[in-house]
């Protein structure tokens, strides 16, 4: 792996430091700022009118549809991601590259045309609309809107973090577990599963982030019904429009917060991967053969 | 196998999901799809029929608001947004409902008084505080150094009454179309952004500080002049501009279907009541019996003269086939000046 023969460093000191320097004026002018902007805003009319903002009825709604809307896509992506990464690394079949290709379809199409799918299929002029009236099934503007376009937007997280993973790791060990006698089964939970977990869960903290902030394909199916199908981000939006300043940044302070949660969570998944892949080197000097080859 | 296993997977998500959604709803709800500038209006109104209606039939009601530009909105109950009431910026974006679902029967408009607007409001400049750029008069919106604030026609329903304002001055001022056009081609030329919906193109112009003049929804200036900032903006009320009538529908086929129609007819009725025309003046829109109105609240509305959409217009159906229409003349002022 990489950090075995990482490269010693010729720069000259003058330039680390110019680096250095930039580095840090960019991460503190269009990260740092804007954050510390967002909560002083939030705090202007004192913590008490940010618990009035983040507890009022229509807030606490929000909060309560954006976390339903990730309950139900991060699980779901999670199953899905595995089985397509499985798919896709450990097996070979004929229109591999196309499913890779359509994994990646979310991440390339524009979300606002994300939420239109789903009206142009479920919307009173769209294919389904008017059976889905009949039995008076709503699926756009509507919490299951929210939730489709939640899924369609995040999916591809989990499976672009796992396929590397696993191609890397490549089908031997698996097979030595076949070969001894394990079923499919014991095979993935024994083998592959301790295998990719970090991989894994990196990707399921970063669809969960997604989740829980997508704007744009949500605005589309949402229909802003105060209350019942605004989440966070859109929430925002509203107060913000409404000149409510205050409620507005204290909302955003809390998908703030959220991104810092990831952010410390995501840097403890890297560093613990790290560790155990240090760990694992050290205790079997003759390392496996894909990491070799 | 692998089909059927999918198909089956498929109808349950799509079954569970829509379970989920109507489980969610079950008390006596309403839902008033609306514009964008009436947020704070429908806030206060909402809360006294809630109690108004508490009081005549004991019943407990929410009302639920969604507000965005008219065009949009319009679009999305279309679409399937279940609004028993909508209350939007103009006539046309009702008739379109009317026409592409059957909803609202093609005469809604008779069914309430005064062309089913409660309220009505024109359009009126705000300009920085102190007028620095002295802007008196729509004239002064196409000098070289003035730069000119309206969302887009397309989307939004307080655009069209600006535009259509600026068009009906040049009519008046030189006297063609072909003038008018010319007016307001210029006219266009000075608007730097095109925002979606009005209360965006509020922001632009307060928050971001971009323009030096907003052509706005009298309400919503009056807004931004007592809510946004005392003493950083002033109304500028030009020589001439249009009645602007917001008109209120109840959507029938959603409403029976709901078993709301009582309710959502008794809802838009109390706009016309005592207690909704204070309201409506409270918030800056004009109200249609004055009289009923605090003469505190109708004081503040200046007299100018009004061009009206049926008598200078031709009515809504003629005025977007001429103007927003796809290849109307905001096509042809607008698209080939790159």
């Amino acid at each position: 792996m990489s950090s075995k023969h990482s490269l010693v460093l010729t720069e000259a000191p003058w330039l680390r430091v110019v680096l250095i320097t930039l580095t840090l004026t960019f991460v503190a002018l269009f990260l740092l700022l804007p954050l510390a902007a967002v909560i002083t805003e939030a705090l202007r009319n004192g913590v008490e009118a940010y618990w009035e903002a983040i507890v009022e009825p229509d807030a606490l709604a929000a909060i309560r549809l954006t976390l339903t809307a990730a309950a139900i896509a991060v699980p779901l992506n999670l199953v899905f991601g595995v089985c397509a990464a499985w798919a896709i690394a450990k097996h070979d079949f004929r229109g591999k590259n196309l499913l890779v290709t359509l994994i990646d379809l979310p991440f390339a199409v524009s979300p606002v045309i994300s939420g239109l799918i789903y009206v142009l299929m479920f919307g009173m002029q769209g294919w389904l609309g008017p059976w889905l009236a009949e039995h008076d099934i709503k699926i756009v503007f509507a919490v299951p809107g929210i939730v489709l376009a939640t899924i369609f937007v995040t999916f591809p997280f989990v499976a672009r973090e796992l396929i590397p993973v696993m191609q890397e790791q490549g089908t031997e060990e698996e097979e030595a577990a076949l070969t001894l006698g394990a079923n499919g089964w014991q095979t993935f939970w024994r083998v592959t599963l301790p295998n990719i977990k970090w991989g894994l869960l990196y990707g399921v903290i970063l669809c969960n982030a997604r989740a829980m902030g997508e704007f744009g394909a949500v605005s589309v199916v949402s229909g802003h019904i105060r209350g019942q199908t605004n989440t966070l981000p859109l929430h925002v939006e509203i107060l913000y429009n409404e000149y409510n300043f205050v409620a507005a940044f204290a909302t955003a302070s809390l998908l703030a917060l959220l991104a810092l949660v990831t952010l410390a969570v995501k840097s403890f998944v890297e560093w613990r991967a790290a560790q155990q892949a240090a760990a694992a080197r050290n205790a079997e000097p003759p390392a496996s053969v894909g990491s070799l080859a | 196998m692998i089909k059927h296993l999918f198909r089956t997977v498929a109808a349950t998500t799509v079954l569970a999901l829509g379970l989920a959604g109507a489980a969610a709803a079950k008390n006596l709800e309403l839902l008033n799809v609306s514009y964008d500038p009436t947020r704070e209006l429908y806030v206060e109104f909402n809360k006294a029929f809630v109690e108004h209606w508490k009081q005549q039939t004991g019943q407990t009601i929410t009302v639920r608001q969604s507000h965005g530009g008219s065009g949009k909105q319009a679009r999305a109950v279309i679409d399937g947004l279940e609004a028993d009431v909508v209350t939007l910026a103009l006539a046309y974006d009702i008739d379109e409902i009317a026409q592409r679902t059957g909803y609202i029967p093609a005469d809604w408009q008779k069914r309430l008084p005064h062309n089913s607007s409660p309220y009505t409001s024109t359009i009126v400049f705000l300009v920085r505080s102190g007028n620095p750029k002295n802007i008196k008069d729509w004239d002064d919106l196409i000098r070289p150094d003035v730069q000119v604030i309206t969302p887009n026609p397309k989307t939004s329903g307080g655009a069209r009454w600006n535009y259509l304002a600026a068009w009906g001055y040049g009519l008046k001022k030189y006297g063609s179309d072909e003038k008018a056009k010319e007016f307001v081609t210029e006219l266009f030329k000075h608007v730097p952004v095109l925002d979606s919906g009005a209360r965006g193109a509020t922001n632009t112009f307060v928050q971001r500080g971009i323009g030096d003049v907003l052509l706005a929804w009298e309400n919503e200036a009056f807004l931004a002049l007592n809510e946004l900032g005392p003493g950083k903006f002033d109304i500028v009320v030009p020589s001439i501009s249009i009645l602007a009538e917001p008109p209120v529908t109840v959507v029938d086929k959603i409403a029976q279907k709901k078993g709301t129609t009582e309710v959502a007819k008794a809802y838009l009725e109390f706009l016309y009541s005592p207690a909704g025309q204070k309201i409506a003046a409270k918030n800056y829109y004009r109200p249609i019996y004055p009289e009923l109105a605090d003469p505190e609240d109708t004081k503040r509305f200046p007299k100018l003269e009004l061009l009206t959409i049926d008598k200078d217009f031709g009515g809504w159906q003629k005025a977007q086939q001429t103007h927003f229409a796809d290849g109307g003349t905001f096509d042809q002022i607008y698209a080939p000046k790159r």
